[in-house]
C-alpha cells in the first residue's frame, strides 16, 4: 500500500496567477505543468498539431491553458481557467486568470479561494500600473501569500540589481496596502530559470525556485485565536424506527475550531446550548475544525434551520441589517443607489437595497471618486446596504468566509457583486528596518 | 531587507491543514448539502462509472444517518456493459434509491433519433437526457464531470446554468466566489451541479482505495474479445463492431472510463488490484479521456460543442 499512502499524505494549495500575455504567464503556467511533468502525452501532441498546423516551430505551451473556441479565435484568454498539477510533496488547484478582458472581476474571482497569488512582471519592465492594481486586488482579497515572479530575467543579462530594484519597490508598494507576505523570486519561464530547477545563471538568489516556494508555503494557520463559525447548511432528520429523535445540524466549518461540550449560541435567534456531539462524515470527534464539513448535534432540542449560524457563546458576533462593506461589481448590469437585491452571506440570503455608495476605488492609484451614482461590471467601490433581516457579520479582514458575501439580480438570478464587510486594505505592516542586512536576503 | 525568506524546511504546515483528500471530500459534501437546501428536485446522474459512483458514495456521507434526498438518473445508451447494469441495480437496491433511466435505445425505436453510421450513441444521449429533465422537473442535475478532463471543462462552473433546452452558454455562466454558490434559475432552467470539479483522476481512484469503494469488474485487468479502431481496443459486440477489416483478438485489457460500448476504449493492463491500478495511473501519460474516449476525438472543440447542446 506504499503508493496510496505517500499519494495520499498530502495538502493541497489552491493559488492564482495574475499578469497580462505580455509577461508570459501562460508561458509559466505552461513551464510549471510541463516541467513538473503533468502535462500528459496526448495533451501535448495535440498542442504540438495545432502549432504546428499555425505553421509555429516549438509547440506554444499557452495552448495548454486556453479553453474555448472564442479564446482561441480571438487569442486572449477570457475566463478563470482552472489547472490541476501535483508534486510528491503537495497537490495544486491553479486559478489561471486572465490579464486583459475583465481582469479584475476575474481576478477577484480567482483570488477569492487562493491561499497565494502569483503577480508577474516582465524584468525589462519592472512595476507598471498594472502590477499595482494586481498587487491592490490581492490586498482587498486579503490573500495571506504574494509571490512576485519577476520574469524574463534572460533578457536583462540575469541582472541582480534589476531584480533587487523591482522587488524593493514592489514590496514596499504592497506592504503598504497590508499585504501580509511577500516573495519575490527571480525567474525565466521561457528558459526555465527558477521555475521547477534552480537557474545556473544567478549565482546571487539563494532563495527557492518558484515550485519549491508552492511547495512549502503553509496552507493552513493556527486556528486556536480565530472567530469559530459553522452556518447551518441542511438539517439532518432521519424520523426513522431507530433514530426517531436524530438532529443533526450540518455544515462545513467556515472558520476556526468547535469543540464537543463547548458552550454555543445559535444566530440570529440568540438561543444558547451546548454541543453534545460532532459526526465528521461518519467519525464521531470531539474536536473539528475549517474546513471540514461535519454534523453537529446539541443538548438542546432548539428550533434551527438553514441559514443559522452556530458560535462559540463567548465570541459571537454582532448582528446587523446595515453593512458598509467594499465591492467588486461582477456584472454587466450596473449596480444602482436604491437597487433591491438578494444578499447571500454564509448559508442565508436575504433581501436587501443599495443605501449608498460613497465612492469608487481607482485601482492604478487607488484614488476615490465620491459619489459615483453607480457602479459598473469591474469597478471596485464602497458600498452602503440595508438588509430586510439581521445578519450576523465579521469583518473580512477577521474571516474570509463569513465577513464576504455574494449581491444577487432577484428578477433574472445574476451575480451582481462580490463584497467584502469592513475596510478595504488592511493597516500596512511597520516598515522593516534595513540597516543590519548587507545585502538582499532572499 | 523587506522580501521576505520562504521556509522550504518540511513542517511548515500546522495540525490544521487538511490532507488533499479530505479537503476534497469537505467540498463536495458542501455542494451536495447546498443543493439539498437550495433546490426542489434534484437528481443524480449515475452511469455506473467510477465518478457517479464516487459521487453518489459522497452524498451517502453528507446526509447520513438519513437517507439521500435525492434520486438517481441514468442515460441508458443501449450499448451498456452487462456488468455495469448489474451494478447499478445492485446499488439502487442496496441503499433503497430511486432510479429514473432515459433510454436512447427508446428514442431510436420510435424514430425520433437516428443512429449514427458509426455505431456512436453517446452524442445521442442529449434529447433523452434534456427531455427526462423537463418532464420530470428535475431543478439541480448532479454530474461527475471534472475540470481535469478536457479543455473545455477547465472553465467549467460547479453551478452550470443550464436553459430549457439544456445548453449552456459561456457568457450567463456566473462568477463563483468564495464558496458562495448561486443557484437561482427561472421555471424550466435547470442547474448542472459539478462536485467533483476540483478532482483528477488520481483524486477519485485515491479515494476510491481509501473509502474501500466496490467498482464494476470491467475497471480491472481482463481478458476480453477486442478489435483495434482508431488506436483503441473496443469491444465486440451486438453494437455494431467490428467491421469486416477489423479482426478480433483476446487481449487483458481493463477500462478507464464507463460509457458506452461503441466509443470506450480499453487499456492494455495487467492491474488486478485497486493499488495496481493506481501505480499504473500515477505512471500513465495518456489523459482517460484522451486514451479511451472516439467521441472526444472528433474534432478539436467536440467537447465544447457538446456542452453547449446540453451534454453533461
Amino acid at each position: 500500500m506504499s503508493t496510496i499512502t505517500e499519494l495520499t499524505e498530502t495538502t493541497l494549495l489552491r493559488f492564482a496567477t495574475a499578469g497580462s500575455v505580455d509577461d508570459g504567464k501562460s508561458t509559466l503556467v505552461g513551464r510549471l505543468l510541463h516541467d513538473s511533468k503533468s502535462v500528459l502525452t496526448d495533451q501535448l501532441e495535440a498542442v504540438q498539431r495545432v502549432s504546428a498546423d499555425r505553421g509555429q516551430d516549438a509547440p506554444d505551451l499557452a495552448l495548454l491553458t486556453d479553453g474555448l473556441r472564442a479564446e482561441r479565435e480571438q487569442g486572449i484568454t477570457i475566463d478563470v481557467a482552472y489547472r490541476y498539477f501535483a508534486t510528491p510533496r503537495r497537490r495544486f488547484i491553479l486559478a489561471d486568470t486572465p490579464g486583459h478582458v475583465q481582469y479584475t472581476r476575474n481576478m477577484v474571482t480567482g483570488a477569492s479561494t487562493a491561499e497565494l497569488t502569483v503577480i508577474l512582471v516582465d524584468a525589462r519592465n519592472g512595476v507598471v500600473e498594472q502590477t499595482r492594481r494586481h498587487a491592490a486586488i490581492a490586498a482587498l482579497l486579503r490573500v495571506p501569500h504574494v509571490v512576485l515572479a519577476v520574469n524574463k530575467m534572460d533578457l536583462v543579462e540575469y541582472k541582480e540589481s534589476v531584480f533587487a530594484a523591482i522587488a524593493e519597490e514592489f514590496t514596499a508598494y504592497a506592504s503598504e496596502l497590508g499585504v501580509p507576505e511577500i516573495t519575490a523570486i527571480p525567474i525565466s519561464a521561457l528558459a526555465g530559470d527558477n521555475v521547477v530547477e534552480p537557474s545556473a545563471h544567478m549565482d546571487w538568489y539563494g532563495g527557492p525556485t518558484f515550485l519549491e516556494h508552492l511547495e512549502s508555503v503553509p496552507v493552513a494557520h493556527d486556528l486556536s485565536h480565530c472567530h469559530a463559525r459553522l452556518p447551518v447548511q441542511y438539517v439532518i432528520r432521519p424520523q426513522s424506527a431507530d433514530l426517531p429523535d436524530y438532529r443533526g445540524y450540518a455544515g462545513q466549518i467556515a472558520a476556526g475550531t468547535f469543540r464537543v461540550g463547548e458552550a454555543v449560541t445559535v444566530l440570529p435567534s440568540g438561543r444558547a446550548t451546548r454541543i453534545s456531539g460532532i459526526d465528521l462524515l461518519g467519525k464521531p470527534v470531539n474536536t473539528a475544525w475549517t474546513t471540514q464539513s461535519v454534523t453537529v448535534l446539541l443538548e438542546d432540542d432548539i428550533d434551527i434551520s438553514r441559514g443559522d449560524l452556530i458560535v462559540p457563546s463567548k465570541d459571537a458576533p454582532a448582528t446587523t441589517q446595515d453593512i458598509e462593506a467594499t465591492v467588486c461589481h461582477v456584472a454587466d448590469q450596473p449596480l444602482t443607489v436604491g437597487h433591491r437585491v438578494l444578499l447571500k452571506h454564509g448559508t442565508r440570503t436575504v433581501k436587501a437595497i443599495v443605501k449608498d455608495i460613497p465612492s469608487r476605488l481607482t485601482l492604478d492609484d487607488l484614488s476615490l471618486h465620491p459619489h459615483p451614482g453607480q457602479l459598473v461590471a469591474n469597478d471596485i467601490g464602497r458600498v452602503k446596504i440595508r438588509t430586510a433581516e439581521p445578519l450576523p457579520v465579521d469583518s473580512y479582514a477577521d474571516s474570509r468566509r463569513t465577513g464576504s458575501f455574494i449581491l444577487i439580480d432577484p428578477a433574472d438570478g445574476t451575480t451582481l457583486t462580490a463584497g467584502m464587510v469592513g475596510e478595504s486594505f488592511a493597516a500596512p505592516e511597520p516598515v522593516k528596518d534595513g540597516t543590519d542586512d548587507d545585502g538582499w536576503d532572499f | 531587507m523587506t522580501a521576505t525568506v520562504a521556509k522550504t524546511d518540511e513542517g511548515t504546515d500546522t495540525p490544521y491543514a487538511l490532507s488533499h483528500l479530505d479537503a476534497l471530500e469537505s467540498e463536495a459534501v458542501h455542494i451536495f448539502r447546498e443543493v439539498a437546501g437550495e433546490f426542489e428536485r434534484p437528481v443524480i446522474l449515475f452511469s455506473g462509472g467510477k465518478d457517479s459512483i464516487v459521487m453518489l458514495h459522497l452524498a451517502l456521507k453528507a446526509f447520513a444517518p438519513a437517507p439521500v434526498p435525492f434520486s438517481l438518473l441514468h442515460v441508458d445508451t443501449g450499448h451498456n456493459f452487462p456488468e455495469v447494469l448489474e451494478y447499478r441495480d445492485r446499488t439502487v437496491e442496496k441503499h433503497g434509491l430511486r432510479l429514473h433511466v432515459a433510454s436512447v435505445q427508446d428514442y431510436i425505436d420510435r424514430g425520433v433519433l437516428r443512429e449514427r453510421p458509426d455505431g456512436t450513441r453517446n452524442p445521442l444521449q442529449t434529447l433523452p437526457l434534456t427531455e427526462k429533465i423537463q418532464a420530470e422537473k428535475f431543478d439541480a442535475v448532479f454530474g461527475g464531470g471534472r475540470r481535469d478532463e478536457e479543455k473545455a471543462r477547465a472553465k467549467e462552473r460547479v453551478f452550470s446554468l443550464r436553459d430549457e433546452f439544456s445548453q449552456w452558454d459561456p457568457r450567463r455562466q456566473r462568477p463563483e466566489l468564495w464558496n458562495l454558490y448561486n443557484g437561482r434559475h427561472a421555471a424550466g432552467e435547470h442547474v448542472r451541479v459539478f462536485p467533483l470539479s476540483n478532482w483528477t483522476e488520481l483524486d477519485v481512484w485515491q479515494y476510491i482505495a481509501r473509502e474501500g469503494i466496490e467498482l464494476p469488474q470491467i475497471y480491472f485487468a481482463h481478458e476480453r474479445e477486442v478489435f483495434n479502431r482508431g488506436g483503441m481496443w473496443l469491444t465486440a459486440g451486438e453494437w455494431g463492431g467490428p467491421k469486416a477489416d477489423e479482426t478480433v483478438e483476446k487481449r487483458l485489457i481493463r477500462y478507464r472510463t464507463v460509457g458506452d460500448m461503441s466509443c470506450t476504449g480499453a487499456v492494455d493492463s495487467d492491474a488486478v488490484t485497486l493499488e495496481q491500478v493506481i501505480t499504473e495511473i500515477a505512471a500513465s501519460r495518456l489523459t482517460e479521456r484522451g486514451a479511451t474516449r472516439a467521441d472526444d476525438k472528433l474534432s478539436e472543440a467536440a467537447m465544447e460543442d457538446r456542452k453547449r447542446e446540453g451534454y453533461f
